[in-house]
């Protein structure tokens, strides 16, 4: 820093702590309530210290889900979902844009400002904007419940097309030409050059798109209706809506903690990535 | 942009892009075309029976007041959303900009949130500020304040606010302290030599030159408020009390799924897709004045 | 000779062999949760083993409303299930659709099942069937609102607990003693427009919208903001801001805070009797539901909330034989007292009704009586036979969201009253112009 003020970084470093405190709070009375029975919880206020229930919620969290309430089924199955769906949304994403991107950006065709303009469009409907008739649509198609209905519909975004149609352009163009006159095809010049290069861009890419899939909520909540093909974002908002028994919030707030834990996870320890695909490049 | 060195295929580029284009025509616009096409019509629950009604849907959203109403919360809550999560991360950030101890573990602690679903988000906070056992409601009670966001509509508002903000203040926090850290040094020292103080350099040098980064954020933001806090909304408050809370997404949702309205959610639909047209258009241009600067 | 006859006997064996393998499998989809959800598959399991022609298999395919989506894109789809619950707000819904749905009057006929509508209690199945009084749908899961007092409280603020409030008066007498003995909140409930606008209304004898309150016509308009509503409407908004009344929400989000102790009165479902059982630590009782004793009539009978069994159309012919065979067994009185007595839902024939009273239940049980005879009080007129207005999900919540303004003090109950029928009429026309 510039000059020497000490008192300045005191108070930033104040100001930092009382800001993680404030973020951490809710994480924190989540974790004391999922290590509480329901009755502890009831009693105005809840006590705010961990208590001794952690393995009992936990565990029958993951096994039974709640028995009061709404029938979710074991929590366990709902991860289970989840991660397939993060999983092949992350993967068949990526896939499917750098191709192509990459296409678009090194070829020349008819029809590839179209194809472009097609994408880029895809950015302005949201899927909150047509849930209805993409409903419809995925009926229609009998995908109603299944894996495929799950994540078909949400691949084709242009995020990702346009993060490595971004990168794509900063390739330097020698090492296409250099590709050229060794003879290689264009998919040669892909897999040995192109791939190794964007290696940076598939990884953040690859924490932004996991956490997107996992913690996906309207489109889940039209498509599934069976309780076996519930994700775990949509399964805690069903433990509270309960039609006549009360909320059973000890299980709600271990299966909150279990929900947000490997998105948290894969965040916090894909930071290097995550920070430098998000920060340099616009979305 | 052009690349000077392309290659030539007759058939390979279209291979490349059929997947993403196959699955953008079946499952973007065909649904956003027939979204267009219920838009003018009107249809019982089942689909038994349809009658082409022009624009009268369109006509009965304009006089409904509720209609109305919703825009006044959804443009309420973007603002008040993308407004305090800015603040609130601009702060945290030019902290942690002055820190050079423990800055990782700084970032570290403050970006995970990111990772949190909105509708979980919405869980949390329900459950810190339920009515009857919720922490934060014994904390208001014990000093006063009668807090009962099932009732009153501002307090049901403040609610999902928080929630949806909670969430973006890490988002928000990265951009800014990348764009903080961009800053060349040398300019906070001229100005230091010239004798101004912490607080003038930041807002004569370092805001000025951060304002990029802020107008991106304010957009991202926005639209995050529009769109992807449907999750709170439906987690904690359904839209109300009294449509207190009812952003404008929301009642699409309950129009067509609930009041299986197919005619007036389709309309709505139909709206609100013009209305993303527009943000993102002003967002296609930042990015030029962006490419510019 | 002989072997022609032992391959006859063969040929026909095999042919009763695979007969008894082609069971048809009829798909119920329902809404039941918790123990409702232990009970019916219990039913299912029960129906199932009685007889090997038919396998009932129930679904648990999320709320009413949630359940109600999925069938309506399963059926543009091509496939929807045989049996659908559907709550009460949905009927106008399912009977506008005539392609839809198969009634059940029609399947129990064509099966040549035994069904005699004078067999049912009058007041439930009312609800669900036609003017010319052919059954619709089954009901199935039937509630009414009953008033849960708790007799601690009320002796800790100088009440008799034996003694719940009649009458309106009484009630506010008994609440503001309630607060003065230091009750933060004395009286909530739940479901407040099943509560104080649809009950309030058949149990005063007035309609709540013309034509037999929708049951006799699309072409029906609200008429609940008549003297009498605005005036309990505006009671309750006083009651408000005295503290007397606190809003919990409009499902029933109130039941915990009774059960908790919290709100030592409140109104809702008779279904919330397991619950309360279950949590409640203290001695509560459950009575008939207020009334203003200046209104003549007063008290009429209550209505049914709940939900009924849909047929859906467009399964095989031979399927409907199985379903007619399931409504009969679950009319049968054993099977009604099982699902009544497990359940707090109200039994739906007579006989069930006596069987139940024989077998000495309610002298345990006086809550789960209550409920019956609540809704059995008077012989219902037509304002008392219940409701039926189309697109009433969105009804109901525009009428709690003006309720809603008038509790937090920010209309008068007129206005919002106005306001209500106003915006309930604009949906009703809706309804009626797509189901022309």
């Amino acid at each position: 820093m510039v000059e020497n003020r000490p008192l300045l970084t005191v108070f930033c470093h104040v100001v930092l702590i009382i800001g993680i405190l404030v973020v951490a709070f809710p994480l924190y009375v989540t974790f004391v309530a999922s290590t509480r029975t329901l009755d502890e919880i009831l009693t105005v206020p809840m006590p705010l210290l961990p208590g001794s229930h952690f393995w009992e919620n936990y565990s029958t969290a993951l096994s039974t889900g709640t028995t009061r309430g709404v029938t979710t089924g074991p929590v366990g199955r709902m991860m289970l979902n989840s991660l397939i769906v993060a999983l092949a949304i992350a993967f068949g994403k990526i896939a499917i844009s750098i191709i192509a991107s990459f296409a678009i950006v090194f070829f020349r065709f008819p029809l590839r400002n179209f194809f472009f303009w097609m994408i880029f469009i895809t950015l302005m409907l949201p899927v909150e904007v047509r849930i209805i008739p993409t409903f419809k649509v995925v009926a229609d198609l009998g995908l109603i419940n299944s894996y495929v209905g799950l994540t078909l519909p949400l691949i084709a975004s242009a995020t990702a097309t346009f993060l490595f149609r971004q990168f794509f352009l900063t390739v330097p163009d020698e090492l296409a030409e250099a590709a050229r006159i060794d003879g290689a095809g264009p998919m040669r010049f892909f897999w040995d050059v192109i791939l190794p290069l964007s290696k940076t861009s598939i990884a953040a890419l690859f924490v932004i798109q996991f956490i997107y899939g996992w913690n996906q909520y309207l489109w889940p909540l039209l498509i599934t209706t069976d309780e076996s093909m519930a994700t775990a974002v949509i399964g805690i908002k069903r433990q509270i809506n309960t039609g006549d028994a009360l909320t059973e919030w000890h299980l709600v707030m271990a299966t909150a903690m279990l929900a947000l834990l490997p998105p948290a996870l894969v965040v916090v320890l894909m930071q290097r990535w995550f920070v430098k695909g998000l920060v340099e490049t616009e979305k | 942009m052009e690349k000077r060195v392309v290659f030539r295929s007759a058939w390979l580029p279209y291979a490349l892009v059929a997947p993403q284009i196959a699955v953008t025509i079946v499952f973007f616009f065909w649904p956003a075309v027939q979204a267009g096409w219920y838009s003018f019509q009107l249809q019982d629950a089942f689909g038994e029976r349809t009658q082409f009604v022009g624009l009268a849907n369109f006509a009965a959203l304009f006089n409904d007041p509720n209609y109305l109403h919703s825009f006044k919360v959804t443009a309420l809550f973007s603002v008040l959303v993308a407004g305090s999560g800015i603040a609130i991360s601009l702060l945290l950030a030019a902290m942690a900009d002055r820190v050079i101890r423990g800055a990782l573990a700084y970032r570290t602690l403050l970006i995970w949130p990111y990772a949190v679903a909105p509708a979980v988000a919405g869980v949390l906070w329900l459950f810190l500020f339920a009515p009857s056992i919720g922490i934060v409601t014994f904390a208001l009670r014990a000093v006063g304040i009668q807090w009962d966001w099932v009732l009153q509509g501002d307090q049901a508002m403040a609610l999902v606010v928080i929630a949806a903000t909670w969430k973006q203040i890490s988002y928000n926090f990265l951009f800014f302290l990348a764009g903080l850290q961009s800053i060349p040094k040398s300019l906070i020292e001229a100005a230091a030599i010239d004798g101004a103080g912490p607080g003038r350099r930041f807002w004569t040098i370092v805001f000025p030159l951060l304002s990029p980064t802020a107008f991106f954020l304010l957009v991202v933001n926005v639209v995050y408020a529009f769109f992807e806090t449907f999750g709170v909304i439906d987690a904690t408050t359904q839209g109300g009390p009294a449509g207190a809370t009812q952003i404008l997404v929301y009642k699409v949702y309950y129009d067509g799924v609930k009041a299986a309205d197919l005619g007036g959610s389709s309309a709505q639909s139909v709206i609100l897709m013009g209305i993303v047209i527009a943000l993102t258009v002003v967002q296609f241009r930042y990015v030029e004045r962006k490419v510019q600067y | 000779m002989k072997f022609t006859k032992l391959a006859a006997t063969l040929a026909a064996a095999m042919l009763c062999a695979s007969q008894a393998h082609a069971q048809i499998e009829i798909q119920w989809w329902h809404s039941m949760t918790g123990a409702n959800n232990t009970g019916v598959n219990e039913l299912a399991t029960r129906f199932n083993a009685s007889q090997k022609e038919y396998k009932i298999v129930p679904v648990f395919k999320g709320s009413y409303p949630e359940s109600m989506t999925a069938a309506i894109a399963a059926f543009r789809a091509g496939n929807p299930p045989h049996i659908l619950q559907v709550f009460e707000v949905g009927t106008a819904t399912m009977m506008a659709a005539k392609g839809a749905i198969v009634p059940v009057a029609k399947v129990m006929a064509d099966a040549k099942e035994k069904f005699d509508p004078k067999e049912y209690l009058p007041t439930v199945t009312g609800y669900y069937s036609d003017s010319k009084g052919n059954m619709l749908s089954y009901p199935f899961n039937s509630s009414t609102v009953v008033f849960y007092v708790n007799k601690d409280a009320f002796k800790k603020a100088g009440l008799d607990g034996e003694k719940a409030p009649k009458t309106w008066k009484e009630f506010n007498a008994a609440a503001e003693k309630l607060k003065a003995a230091g009750f933060d909140c004395v009286y909530t409930t739940g479901w407040p427009a099943w509560m104080h606008i649809e009950n309030f209304s058949s149990w005063h004898n007035v309609p709540i919208g013309t034509k037999q309150n929708g049951m006799n016509g699309f072409d029906t308009e609200f008429r609940i903001n008549s003297p009498l509503h605005v005036r309990h409407v505006a009671m309750l908004g006083d009651m408000a801001k005295k503290g007397l009344f606190t809003y919990s929400g409009r499902r029933n989000e109130g039941e915990a805070r009774f059960a908790s102790g919290e709100c030592p009165m409140m109104t809702s479902s008779t279904g919330a009797q397991g619950t309360v059982s279950r949590t409640a630590k203290f001695a509560w009782s459950v009575n008939f539901i207020p009334y203003h004793d200046d209104v003549k009539g007063a008290p009429q009978n209550s209505i049914i909330g709940g939900a009924s069994l849909w047929v859906m159309a467009k399964k095989p012919a031979a399927d409907y034989k199985g379903v007619a065979k399931f409504f009969s067994f679950l009319s049968s009185p054993e099977i009604q007292m099982f699902w009544h007595t497990s359940t707090g839902y109200v039994p739906i024939t007579k006989a069930a009704y006596e069987l139940t009273k024989k077998s000495g239940f309610y002298e345990k049980n006086p809550g789960y009586e209550l409920a019956v005879r609540q809704l059995t009080n008077k012989a219902p007129t037509e304002n008392s036979k219940g409701l039926r207005f189309g697109n009433y999900v969105q009804g109901r919540e525009v009428i709690e969201e003006e309720m809603e303004s008038v509790f937090a003090g920010k209309k008068d109950a007129k206005t919002a009253m106005n306001d209500a029928v106003k915006r309930g009429n604009d949906i009703l026309r809706k309804f009626e112009a797509a189901n022309k």
